[in-house]
């Protein structure tokens, strides 16, 4: 370690941040082999004082998002390797009933995450945790692997085999000043000990990290939000253990606050004070704090409530004096996942920010193999990825009105389908009036309003008798409504229209357009003009990184058409690749988002075609929308009611028809006619609930970020063509090999055989990572350790059933085979009804292109 | 017999190792501080509640200050203080002679009401504005007999002890009730609070008696930080090598002749 020295003036990396993350990360990248590595802290050492030094520093591993439960359970591993983990055993209490079913919940992402846990009644709470109240209680969640772990210790050590290795210098106390960017891409950390020209520089600043990036020009979508933290004691009981932690940690959930004892004292934290929020740029710097520039002054007004509640649950805390009481900083983002990868704005300048104690090792590993290998091995960071975010989703008052209502969510329920309530009427389509009158129930898309199903087709429930039934049990029919199931009936009856505005399009041009498209993709996308090409991108290790469509415009200008939810990575993606302005191809692609610009409609059902044929026109005359004239997967301009469109023949929920884009001035003009048009057909508007639920399940297409992931390659996604394009492109040598190889898993398409319960309910998995297990009840893990789950759930209306999609290894890989799956800890039995991504329903797709 | 406590008390900043002015250089910057009693008063208020606890009776603590200061009257009733008394006032701290003369007016009409304090305690000085003149302009006013300095306090015979050391040891006085003493740090350890104290503290009520009083004649021109002592490290060498250098830097120093 260095004292006064000044800084090198050259580093191939420098990690800025020396709490859990930053520590971390440099013994990963030392391990990875990395070497010229300086970490900078404006703070001294071990603790230099950001969040991770007044953290609590226990880590229950339990998480209903798989990437955050992998990313915590392989911290949790290192924390264990390094000596650095005392198992103390969690149990998670619950005072309302509802909370019980949400441990049931709990029970089964255990089972899926492969962690012991069970159900205690409130006597046997009782008996861990004598000092309890349990009179108040209606039962528990026990997690005997619950930890506290030891934090500074651990990023000590990190830090020190990187040191060891020759791989580090350390430069504590050292303030970082600015950040030097040259071409977009980052070259200089100048430091108050000097410059240091870098090849990738990482913010691992925490709270700081909003405040360090803006020195680049670079945005990492944070706020420091205060988490309220007590120290009680002396605590007798406590103290005779002899132990800094003898009894399971408690959290009690309805009330949101954990406590945890450290030694003789019991910490009492709340996540359920009012949102306080601190500016990056306001939090005051080691000397001008009291405690530490993270340890703020407590507000015990915030704090009151929660004080009661404790004491109800346990009364020997009411004696115990107050010794420490903080208001702590922590990270918060808008969706409150992580913030990680390269910036979008700054190439080599890396995020690893807003991460907490129980996820930091797994994710300074994750962080390292991306900086490595050019995308992570651990699993796949999709909702952790920085890119994520839409425009306004980077901006302080997103993050500010997000934040304020996610952050009394952190102990709460929250169902997989949940919708935001603030923040929302961001980005409308031009149908949005039309949608309204028609009784739209609107869910968020990255900002986009999206009809999910529409009051207006309510009558069409009468029509289909036993088709569409109500869901008894309050949980499954949350956010969701039987109309879909009625919409979804109708449009492969008749016709539907859906609003795909909230697709990203994004146009690639020049003389360079071939060649680099050829690159990112997988399929050939050298096509006659006028052609489509559906295809994968995947990583450089052959995993999926997007999924999507792209129309062959003219000879140099194509257009790639992606999913809402994707486009801030799929940009990206496109852009970090584009040959860069220090590039002698610079000018030979451009890359321009259209998506603002263009609204999208999809006409689907056997009646599209003649809706369709009475207002599609030529330049003057009317135009040939027959199969023969227009086949599958063809892209034309045309006009509508006079109105320019590019009309593609496609169709993800296996229905004759088009996506019809045009410019959104044109828009309402344009749904209109098509509305005049089909009502001789009865055509309806078909909420997202049928176009990327219903209609998809049935068809087994596949959906990037739930089926489609890093961790998977096309060959087990059923998804490898039967020949590979000359052209080279990414991830080329690891698909081949995936080809050569048997798949460890295969994508399936399961049925439930019987959906009731033991209390006679019917029930319907949300698609939650329920996991799928053998008849014994036993968990099914692939030859790479990746454990069968459910990626995506739905009805299939026009088959009567309830499908599941989910990864099995070979040998369960049969149709037929029985299995079962486990949701809310009660196991249902489910067949294999599909091996691969022959579809369930119109298996020949005869209905497309008919 | 029981008794007839009062401890004055004032807000302070809690800063760290470094203290910002607000850029008229009138105040201590408080952006992200946090606020506390003055360590000295802490233990007053401590003192006071242990008189009560050996000798029955009722503790008073009492501020002169921004409405804000409830929150310092507030913790002193949640680590066991019987009531509260706030003194509103709006703008900048009054000088001591205006605190003292508008306390001495409040303890005047507390006492009208409910009786007379046997023992009136302050702090020996307040830890932002150090002035050691509010304790003594009460007493003075009052009448009454004061000693600063105590790092002892017990009352006995109908007289209130006080022990404070000196140069010379330890020196010892009796002072006739009612009398007023100003607390020095480390007389005893303050208690925290409880959670039950706080919750309780929250639910008391604080008393407010507006005060009137005329400015005395010490003003605050303006704060200012002196200047940062900058001290240097040079390294003369590491092990035996540095022998020489060590050599030269004590001939300079004329430690060696």
């Amino acid at each position: 370690m260095s004292g006064d020295q000044s800084a090198p003036a050259t580093a191939r990396c420098v990690v800025i941040g020396a709490g859990i993350v930053g520590n971390c990360l440099v013994g990963h990248l030392a391990r990875l082999g990395w070497t010229d590595v300086v970490l900078v802290d404006k703070g001294p050492l071990p603790n230099p004082g950001g969040s991770t030094g007044h953290a609590s520093n226990f880590i229950f591993p339990t998480d209903h998002n798989k990437e955050m439960a992998l990313l915590t359970l392989e911290s949790q591993r290192q924390y264990i390797e390094l000596g650095m983990n005392t198992a103390c055993g969690g149990i998670e209490v619950a005072r309302d009933e509802s909370r019980l079913e949400e441990f049931r919940r709990r029970m089964t992402s255990a089972k899926a995450w492969g962690i012991d846990a069970r159900l205690l009644t409130p006597a046997e709470i009782k008996e861990l945790v004598p000092f309890i109240n349990a009179e108040i209680l209606l039962g528990g969640y026990y997690t005997p692997s619950v930890s506290v772990v030891d934090s500074l210790q651990t990023g000590t050590l990190l830090r020190q085999e990187a040191i060891d290795k020759g791989a580090l210098t350390v430069f504590a106390n050292t303030e970082v000043l600015d950040l030097e960017v040259e071409d977009g891409t980052i070259r200089a950390v100048v430091t108050d000990k000097g410059r240091i020209e870098a090849e990738h520089v990482v913010v691992a600043c925490g709270v700081w990290s909003p405040h360090i990036a803006a020195m680049a020009g670079a945005t990492i979508p944070l706020t420091p939000a205060v988490h309220q933290m007590a120290d009680v004691g002396p605590i007798d009981m406590l103290a005779q253990t002899g132990k800094e932690v003898a009894y399971p940690i408690v959290r009690d959930m309805d009330t949101f606050c954990y406590e945890r004892q450290t030694a003789g004292s019991m910490e009492v934290g709340s996540y359920a004070h009012r949102p306080i929020f601190h500016h990056p740029d306001d939090i005051p710097s080691s000397d001008e704090s009291a405690l530490s520039p993270t340890e703020l002054p407590f507000t015990p007004d915030d704090f009151d409530d929660q004080m009661e509640q404790a004491i109800d649950l346990m009364d020997v805390l009411g004696d115990a004096e107050i010794k420490y009481a903080i208001n702590g900083l922590l990270s918060l983002t808008p969706d409150g996942m992580p913030v990680l990868g390269e910036t979008v704005e700054v190439r080599n300048l890396w995020s690893a920010a807003a991460v907490w104690i129980k996820e930091g090792p797994g994710i300074a590993q994750l962080v390292a193999e991306w900086m490595t290998y050019g995308y992570p091995k651990l699993c796949d960071p999709h909702s952790s990825d920085i890119s994520r975010f839409s425009p306004h989703e980077r901006t302080e008052h997103h993050i500010y009105a997000r934040c304020a209502e996610h952050f009394n969510k952190t102990y709460g329920i929250v169902h997989p389908r949940e919708q935001w309530a603030s923040e929302r009427d961001m980005r409308r389509s031009p149908f949005y009036a039309r949608q309204q009158d028609l009784g739209a129930t609107f869910f968020d898309a990255r900002g986009w309003e999206r009809p999910q199903w529409y009051e207006s087709n309510a009558d069409l429930l009468d029509r289909y008798p036993g088709r569409c039934e109500p869901r008894t049990h309050e949980w499954d029919a949350r956010w969701w409504s039987p109309i879909t199931n009625a919409e979804h009936l109708h449009l492969r009856q008749h016709v539907g229209m859906v609003d795909l505005t909230a697709f990203n399009e994004f146009d690639v041009e020049g003389p360079g357009v071939v060649d680099y498209l050829q690159r990112m993709c997988v399929n050939n996308v050298d096509v006659a003009v006028g052609r489509s090409v559906y295809t994968p991108l995947l990583t450089p290790n052959g995993g999926f990184r997007a999924d999507l469509t792209i129309m062959r415009l003219g000879e140099r200008h194509f257009r790639i058409i992606t999913g809402a939810f994707d486009g801030g990575r799929d940009w990206y993606w496109f852009s970090r690749h584009a040959p860069d302005a220090t590039s002698a191809q610079h000018e030979s692609v451009t890359l321009t988002d259209r998506t603002s610009g263009i609204c999208t409609i999809g006409v689907w059902g056997p009646k599209a075609e003649a809706t369709m044929a009475a207002i599609v026109s030529g330049s003057s005359r009317a135009y040939d929308v027959s199969q023969a004239g227009f086949p599958y997967g063809a892209v034309r301009d045309v006009l509508i009611e006079g109105v320019p469109c590019t009309m593609l023949r496609i169709s993800y929920v296996g229905e004759n028809g088009w996506e019809v884009y045009t410019n959104s001035e044109h828009g309402l003009r344009v749904w209109d006619t098509i509305w005049r048009a089909g009502q001789d057909h009865d055509i309806r508007p078909v909420g997202i609930g049928v176009y990327a639920v219903t209609g998809r399940i049935e068809k087994g297409y596949r959906l990037m970020g739930a089926e489609l992931e890093s961790e998977y390659d096309p060959v087990e996604a059923g998804l490898a063509r039967r020949k590979v394009k000359a052209a080279d492109f990414i991830g080329k040598q690891a698909y081949l090999a995936a080809r050569e190889r048997k798949p460890a898993a295969i994508l399936c398409t399961l049925e439930m055989t019987d959906q009731t319960s033991a209390d006679g309910t019917k029930r319907y998995p949300t698609g939650g990572n329920e996991p799928i297990l053998t008849p014994d009840g036993e968990r099914i893990v692939d030859a790479h350790g990746r454990v069968s789950r459910v990626t995506t759930a739905g009805a299939a209306p026009s088959l009567g059933r309830y499908l599941l999609m989910a990864y099995l290894p070979p040998e369960h890989a049969a149709e037929g085979n029985e299995l079962r799956v486990m949701y809310m800890d009660e196991l249902f039995p489910v067949r294999v009804a599909r091996v691969g991504s022959t579809p369930l329903f119109d298996p020949e797709d005869t209905r497309m292109r008919s | 017999m029981s008794l007839r406590v009062l401890v004055s008390v004032k807000r302070v900043p809690a800063p760290g190792a470094r203290i910002n002015l607000t850029a008229d250089g009138q105040e201590v910057d408080t952006a992200h501080l946090g606020f506390t009693t003055s360590p000295h008063e802490e233990c007053a208020v401590e003192a006071a509640v242990q008189l009560v606890e050996a000798h029955g009776g009722t503790a008073t603590v009492l501020t002169l200050g921004r409405p804000e200061a409830e929150e310092q009257l507030r913790y002193a009733v949640s680590v066991g203080i019987t009531s509260a008394v706030l003194l509103p006032i709006e703008g900048p701290d009054w000088d001591p002679q205006r605190t003292a003369c508008g306390i001495v007016t409040a303890i005047g009409q507390l006492e009208s009401a409910e009786g007379r304090y046997d023992v009136i305690l302050f702090g020996n000085e307040s830890a932002d504005s150090a002035g050691f003149q509010v304790g003594i302009r009460v007493a003075h006013a009052l009448g009454r007999p004061m000693v600063n300095g105590a790092k002892g306090i017990e009352v006995a015979d109908g007289m209130v002890h006080v022990r404070r050391p000196s140069d010379a040891g330890e020196e010892a006085y009796a002072l006739p009730l009612p009398a007023v003493v100003g607390v020095k740090e480390g007389i005893n350890l303050p208690r925290y609070p409880t959670m039950k104290g706080r919750l309780a503290s929250k639910r008391g009520n604080v008393a407010r008696l507006d005060v009137t009083a005329e400015p005395g004649g010490q003003q605050l021109v303006r704060l200012f930080r002196p200047p940062e002592r900058v001290s240097q490290t040079t390294i003369l060498g590491n092990g035996p090598d540095a022998a020489s250098a060590v050599v030269d830097l004590l001939e300079d120093l004329g430690v060696l002749a």
